[in-house]
């Protein structure tokens, strides 16, 4: 009891802190805002740096970037000189060897989608990208995997280093990239390789790790010696979880490919989406869209299929006559095109083009509907995002809210929301009080209203609640740095920005989790519109709300609740489903309504599953909120994105780690919260 | 065929005051004196006293030449311990282990897997079977590692295919095998090898217990055509009953004791033994070659048993008539059994073990 008081009145002091900063900062600048003069000029060293290693060495990247063009040209050469319909064989045929005819006959929906649509050499440079660049991040994955599961010591050099790689945003990535090695599609292939290697490497120790000791014993009874046993017991049995890595990292690299062609040269799929966005042709972009959407449903597909396919006897009889009647097949179509030239190349007349009609419809409805979607964006703004950015004390005016906020109303709110928290405090724990407090107190200043070391302090404080010192160490440090090189000021609107996201779509998200957690049907409905939206590249998703909302800081929002709701319905959904039968059996026997069996049963147990839920919706929305740059969002992300368009590598580095800091500390909050949360529960999952 | 220790075969693997502990010093406890020097026990206490694990403490015995020895003992007594010892799979902190008389402990890297390659095979509780492997390679794969070519170790595994029962699922993966079926799969591995010594480390135990019962009688007649020297370890004391020619009994790390199964039914050394052995039926168990006596006099119109029938079988008859004539395999008569030849051994066992140890 003790320790509950000493943690409650290190928060109650916290808050008062907080509020004492609060009226101070009016007085003292260097409170409200870090001054210009103590931003250390780490941005400017690492600019010097990279200025000095272009200078000298930029000869080898280039030239490495001249050699690397030959296998890209080459892939490209030999995907366009293929008539489509022999491309297009070839493609179903693999589907057909990963899962069978189902996904073969969706792979010629696809790809005939693709071609009808005039999309189908931008489709064959994207494609001609992956293709390359998933061997080489399947093989460095491979290798660094291996490295990591052969020595302890490496794997604690290995993990963080990948947790950073998959967290710095990816406009980040590509700009040192760009610098080294200069304008053109290897950029791109690089950046995809970077991004999609890390998959591949925790894989690969997983699977080689989680191999079953017996199996290995048998391997060395059988007289296996190292190499025998590491080449013909251990890989193989990882098969599934490594063909998993192989899925994931093309996935990755389909993605990265997407989203590289910002820096333009490429003529790809992620290049059409782009240029179309911003000639406001929304028609065409959502037409690329769905062509990036449906490839990347395939790929995904494709791979999984081949990573379960592996060990079921039923593949491997026919095998040898599919590969038979596939080199027959394409050897006869292949006559058949150079009969036939309208196989070889479709005609530019037979394209079917939806896209001007697809315009007008669109602006159609939103002529029709714009007080209603004016309606949406303002209440949006004025109610929600404003308040949250610069508080009640700013957002509420006689513009907005339709009154003043007098003295009156101040006190007003401070009494009822200490009510609240009393009341709170009272019904549950001291802790949900405290909650409640200091989310009156950002509520009422705004997250930028609220001095910057108070802020740091206030989630320190919350690290170390959830892992002692040393995280809260680390998160102190962290925000530091982030202070240090300037980029507070942007970091708190990421913040601000991610965190409503992540907020209406975990409480959104764990609604729909329980309702499909109570109901098969919705069950059923919910999970294919899941699988869609977390194998969608993330640019393809900005679309349809760029087009209906434009571009700005709502549209951003919609978007990054549109992904990251996706991990928040999925683990409520398993959390709730995968309780202990026995728990609830035991329950019900006591007599709880299907109410409480809920609330007072299944959702505290299902809680840290849950939590492991919010952990990945804030990722996502991090993910998300990089892409969001390009229509309208002002943070860090912004920050990077400028400086990929400036050129600046000190500036996006630094702004692209501050992203990488502010995700790791969520993540590091969220995820040990829920493993504490699950071992005080005994519900180990792993 | 079960045998009578009048007729062991000579030795073919031994182990001797064979020591496993895990833990960071674990070969501080053995530097200076042989495992043997002090009394295992008070010596196993005092390194557990230290945090160390023992899983093994002295551990001896013999496998003698084409008979199933039985290591049994609850979970956690050090039975996967010592049969891994045997193999090297898991190294012994100290003592020795003879295989055909030389120590398996001195061989070379390169010697052990020729070994583990000619003369060891081994099947697993949880079947260790490769999964992306279908049945016949699965069964192949020791031979695929010596480098056979395909052909020869197909017609290889194919005669092991047969001898288990699993003709015709050759080509299915073990995903699509049932448990049973997965364990024929780990045993015809084992013997794809031709091995002299089989281990099975609770080969069983993963089954349904009418599957168990079943792959008993499998194993058994596997047994009976191969002549295997067998360490076949349990948890489960009927089923050591059951194959066991002779038996050890373990208990926190070390062997509690070592005998026929009657010998431990009549003659438990302990209460630990004596908590399995009570209710035990050993008329069932103990055999009519167990209890009889040189033949005097006639035989003539008396009932003629072979020797391992059971005591039950021919309870009826003592009554009834002077006794039972047991034979052996080709008609020639080995002794007789009367009532009072019965009452004479159930009272010799009692004797020594005391009033609580009667049937
Ligand atoms: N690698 C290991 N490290 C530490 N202790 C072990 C290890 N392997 C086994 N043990 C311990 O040794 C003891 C004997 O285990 P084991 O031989 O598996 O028993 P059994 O097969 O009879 O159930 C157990 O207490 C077990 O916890
Ligand atoms: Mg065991």
């Amino acid at each position: 009891m003790a320790q509950v008081d000493r943690c409650t009145a290190l928060w109650i002091g916290a808050i008062a802190i907080t509020l004492i900063g609060v009226l101070l900062q009016g007085r003292l600048d260097w409170l409200a805002r870090y001054p210009e003069a103590w931003v250390l000029p780490v941005a400017d060293v690492v600019n010097a740096v990279s200025n000095w290693v272009v200078r000298h060495f930029a000869w080898i990247f280039q030239g490495m970037s001249a050699l690397l063009e030959y296998p890209i040209r080459a892939v490209q050469k030999g995907l366009h000189a293929l008539p489509w319909s022999v491309a297009m064989l070839l493609f179903c045929i693999l589907a057909y060897a990963a899962s069978g005819w189902r996904l073969a006959l969706f792979t010629l929906g696809a790809s005939a989608y693709m071609l009808t649509i005039g999309y189908w050499d931008a489709g064959m440079n994207t494609l001609s990208l992956v293709a390359i660049s998933v061997p080489s991040a399947i093989l460095v994955g491979f290798a660094i995997g291996v490295w990591g599961f052969r020595s302890a010591r490496a794997e604690r050099v290995i993990m963080p280093t990948l947790d950073v790689l998959q967290t710095v945003p990816t406009f980040a990535y590509l700009l040192p990239i760009l610098m080294l090695f200069g304008f053109g599609t290897v950029v791109g292939l690089i950046a995809s390789i970077l991004y999609s290697f890390p998959p591949m490497v925790r894989n690969t120790i997983l699977g080689l790790r989680r191999v079953a000791p017996e199996v290995i014993e048998s391997g060395l009874m059988a007289g296996a010696t190292r190499r025998q046993l590491f080449w013909q017991v251990r890989v193989p049995s990882a098969r599934r979880q490594l063909m998993l890595g192989v899925n994931q990292a093309t996935m990755a690299s389909l993605s990265m490919v997407i989203i590289a062609s910002v820096i333009g040269g490429t003529a790809d799929l992620g290049w059409e989406v782009l240029s179309t966005i911003r000639k406001a042709q929304f028609g065409e972009s959502l037409l690329v869209g769905l062509v990036i959407a449906l490839m990347a449903m395939v790929i995904d597909r494709v791979t999984i299929g081949f990573a379960g396919a592996s060990d079921r006897s039923g593949k491997t009889a026919p095998r040898n006559s599919l590969w038979l009647f596939a080199g027959m097949a394409i050897v006869l179509i292949y006559g058949a095109c150079l009969m036939l030239p309208l196989l070889y190349d479709w005609p530019a007349a037979y394209r079917i083009n939806p896209a001007p009609l697809m315009n007008e419809a669109l602006s159609g409805f939103i002529t029709a509907f714009r007080t209603q979607i004016e309606a949406i964006k303002t209440a949006a703004f004025y109610f929600v995002m404003l308040p949250a950015r610069i508080g009640l004390q700013g957002a509420v005016s006689p513009f907005t809210w339709g009154f003043a906020l007098t003295p009156g109303h101040q006190i007003a709110y401070a009494l009822g929301m200490i009510a609240l928290a009393l009341w709170s405090a009272r019904r549950w724990t001291p802790k949900a009080g405290i909650a409640v407090l200091i989310f009156a107190v950002i509520y009422f200043f705004g997250l930028t209203g609220l001095p910057w070391p108070t802020l740091i302090l206030i989630l320190v404080l919350l690290s170390h609640g959830i892992g002692g010192a040393a995280m809260a160490l680390g998160t102190a440090l962290g925000l530091l740095f982030i202070v240090v090189t300037g980029n507070w000021p942007a970091a708190v609107l990421s913040i601000y920005l991610c965190g409503i996201a992540v907020a209406i779509a975990f409480t959104l998200g764990s609604a729909i989790g329980i309702w499909a957690a109570q109901n098969d049907r919705v069950s059923a409905i919910v999970r294919p519109i899941n699988d869609t939206l977390q194998t969608m590249p993330l640019f393809v998703i900005l679309i349809p709300f760029v087009m209906i909302f434009k571009i700005g800081d709502f549209t951003a929002l919609l978007a990054i609740i549109a992904y990251a709701i996706v991990p928040a319905i999925r683990y409520t959904e398993h959390g709730l489903r995968d309780l202990p039968e026995t728990v609830i059996e035991a329950a019900r026997m006591i007599g709880t309504t299907p109410r409480q069996l809920l609330w007072q049963v299944k959702i505290p147990l299902a809680l840290p599953i849950m939590m492991l839920g919010l952990n990945q919706t804030i990722l996502y929305g991090i993910a998300m909120l990089v892409i969001a740059a390009l229509v309208g969002a002002n943070g860090l992300e912004q920050t990077v994105y400028i400086a990929l368009t400036d050129g600046n590598v000190g500036q996006g580095l630094i702004a692209g780690l501050a992203m990488a800091i502010i995700a790791i500390i969520a993540d590091r909050m969220t995820s040990g919260w829920s493993r504490r949360r699950q071992a005080t529960l005994g519900l180990d999952s792993q | 065929m079960k045998t009578s220790s009048s007729d062991l075969g000579p030795v073919v693997l031994s182990c001797r005051n064979v020591w496993k502990v895990y833990g960071p010093r674990a070969d501080s406890f053995f530097r200076p004196v042989s495992a043997g020097a002090r009394d295992p026990a008070a010596r196993a206490a005092e390194i557990r006293a230290t945090g160390h694990i023992v899983a093994n403490a002295s551990v001896s015995f013999d496998v003698h030449k084409g008979e199933i020895f039985v290591i049994m003992g609850l979970s956690g007594s050090g039975k996967s311990t010592i049969v891994r010892c045997l193999s090297r799979l898991v190294e012994p902190t100290a003592g020795e282990i003879l295989l055909d008389g030389e120590d398996l402990l001195k061989k070379s890297t390169a010697e052990l897997i020729e070994i583990r390659r000619h003369k060891l095979g081994m099947v697993f509780q949880s079947f260790g079977l490769m999964p992306h492997l279908n049945v016949i390679d699965n069964i192949a794969f020791p031979l695929k590692l010596q480098g056979m070519g395909e052909a020869d170790r197909h017609a290889r595994a194919a005669r092991v295919i047969e001898l288990v029962g699993l003709t015709g699922r050759e080509r299915n993966y073990p995903s699509e095998l049932s448990g049973g079926q997965q364990q024929r799969v780990g045993i015809a591995r084992s013997l794809a090898v031709e091995p002299e010594v089989w281990l099975l480390d609770e080969p069983f135990s993963a089954l349904d217990p009418l599957i168990r019962k079943q792959m008993q009688d499998e194993f058994l007649r596997i047994q009976r055509k191969l002549h295997k020297s067998i360490v076949f370890i349990t948890h489960d004391f009927q089923e050591a009953l059951r194959i066991a020619d002779r038996m050890a009994i373990m208990r926190d790390g070390a062997v509690v004791q070592i005998g026929r199964p009657i010998d431990l039914i009549l003659n438990p050394a302990d209460d630990y033994i004596r908590d399995f052995t009570q209710d035990v039926p050993w008329e069932s168990i103990l055999r009519a070659s167990d209890i009889m006596e040189p033949v005097s006099g006639t035989v003539e119109g008396l009932r003629r048993v072979a020797e391992d029938t059971s005591v039950a079988s021919v309870l009826p008859d003592l009554g009834s008539s002077a006794g039972v004539v047991v034979e052996g395999p080709r008609g020639t008569v080995l002794g007789i059994v009367t009532a009072r030849g019965l009452a004479a051994s159930l009272a010799l066992g009692c004797a020594q073990t005391g009033p609580s140890g009667s049937a």
